[in-house]
């Protein structure tokens, strides 16, 4: 990249992000929204989640490449959940996020105000759920191409060649729960890995109890994954545990044809049925 | 050396299959004997983790069993599971589990030859296939690695 480009960019990242100050300002000023969820600088060159109630503050606020985590995770949590009108600084995962627990009515669409971010980095807003389905309809962006790479390397190995790669990518996991925590879809007050009557799954942390957490974990999200992959970057060890939920969405895609988080009224994929869905094992 | 007798589990709902089991036996109909059964109220109760734990606890090959489409007790039991297994099937191959050794069949109450048909069947598959060790290692290895 020429020296000349890296400055363009940095003028349109510091307009965007002036921009973005100034709706956030307007917003609180108004009393539009009680609390404003963005991103903001941390300390060494890293992003992290900030929450403003004051207007004064927003000039914490900043949108670029780094900004990746799903804000939506904090959503659903008591801290925010108990302000009246909750802005949130959304890019395209954390709208599909918004629209998938819309359908699992875990948000109302007047709770919450969507200061939306294309995928070209500038401001859009949305009057309400309808909108933006529109809109994530048409800027769908999917998954990488280079996990879609893994996924299909994945898929052209033998089941004994999968095994051994899970198994070792599984017996190095600790069972932080760190995927759980970033998953704005882990929403569950009490997740089934915390039951001990009955054990649902081995408690230790062993290459067997990983591996039924993590099968337990995919099979949960199911049809609710909205592809953002923040599991897989919250790993402290780096286990690419997004694969897992990513293949399910495109299995659920492909057999049901539902894709998670497109739709405010779309239910969920699990517990509902159709009487002639597909299948040729059963006998 | 004795003949290889494989450990099958079978999950079944307890107003079809296990009714048809019930028929095969009051008919003296004679089959495999290495199938236990586990009687749930119905195949939408029975979880996927049971599967996974059947496997961990030493299962060789796993029967599912309800009653067909449209005959469910609870009306819509039965499909909720087969959406359920579609997405279990295919999770399982993906992390690379023996799919041939889980077994999904709609067996009604008046089926008691089916039932066993479908036992035997299964049964010898299985020994085809031998002892699944791959789960039965995974723990095996890692209490010893937890203990050390």
């Amino acid at each position: 990249m020429t020296e000349i480009s890296k400055v363009e960019i940095q003028i349109a990242e510091d307009k965007n992000k002036i921009v973005l100050q100034n709706k956030a300002k307007e917003l609180l000023q108004n009393k539009a929204v009680d609390i404003i969820v963005g991103y903001g600088e941390g300390t060494d060159n890293t992003v992290h989640a900030v929450f403003i109630t004051n207007p004064d503050n927003t000039s914490e606020l900043i949108y670029d490449e780094r900004c990746l985590q799903n804000l939506a995770v904090y959503l659903l949590k008591a801290e925010v959940r108990k302000f009246t009108k909750i802005g949130i600084i959304a890019n395209i995962p954390v709208m599909r996020t918004i629209l998938q627990l819309a359908s699992e009515n875990q948000l109302k669409e007047e709770k919450i105000v969507i200061i939306g971010i294309t995928a070209d980095g500038s401001l859009k807003e949305f009057s309400g759920f309808n909108e933006l389905q529109e809109y994530i309809q048409l800027n769908n962006l999917g998954i990488s191409e280079e996990d879609q790479e893994i996924l299909n390397k994945l898929d052209s190995m033998t089941a004994e060649e999968r095994w051994n790669f899970w198994t070792e990518q599984f017996s190095r996991c600790n069972k932080c729960y760190a995927c759980r925590a970033a998953c704005p879809l882990c929403y569950c007050n009490r997740c089934q890995v915390e039951y001990n009557q009955p054990q649902i799954i081995t408690p230790e942390s062993t290459t067997q109890g990983n591996f039924e957490w993590h099968f337990m974990r995919a099979m949960h999200l199911a049809g609710r994954c909205i592809e953002c992959g923040e599991c897989g970057r919250a790993c402290n060890v780096k286990i690419p545990v997004h694969l897992l939920t990513f293949k399910m969405s495109q299995t659920v895609k492909n057999t049901f044809g539902i894709t998670a988080g497109t739709d405010a009224k779309l239910g969920s994929v699990m517990s509902t049925f159709k009487p002639d869905d597909k299948e040729n094992f059963i006998q | 050396m004795s003949e290889y007798k494989p450990k099958i589990i079978a999950f079944v709902c307890t107003w079809c299959t296990y009714a048809g089991a019930d028929l095969a036996g009051t008919s003296r109909i004679k089959y495999a004997s290495n199938v236990r059964l586990i009687r749930a109220p119905c195949t939408g109760r029975i979880d996927f983790m049971l599967l996974i734990k059947a496997f961990t606890m030493g299962a060789d090959g796993i029967i599912v069993s309800g009653c067909h489409p449209n005959d469910c007790h609870y009306t819509s039991g039965n499909f909720h599971a087969r959406r359920r297994w579609i997405i279990f099937r295919d999770l399982a191959k993906f992390t690379g589990i023996d799919v041939n050794r889980v077994m999904f069949s709609w067996v009604s109450a008046a089926e008691g030859a089916r039932w066993a048909e479908i036992v035997n069947n299964f049964t010898d598959e299985i020994k085809k296939l031998g002892p699944y060790n791959s789960f039965r290692n995974l723990s095996a290895t890692n209490f010893i690695e937890a203990v050390v």
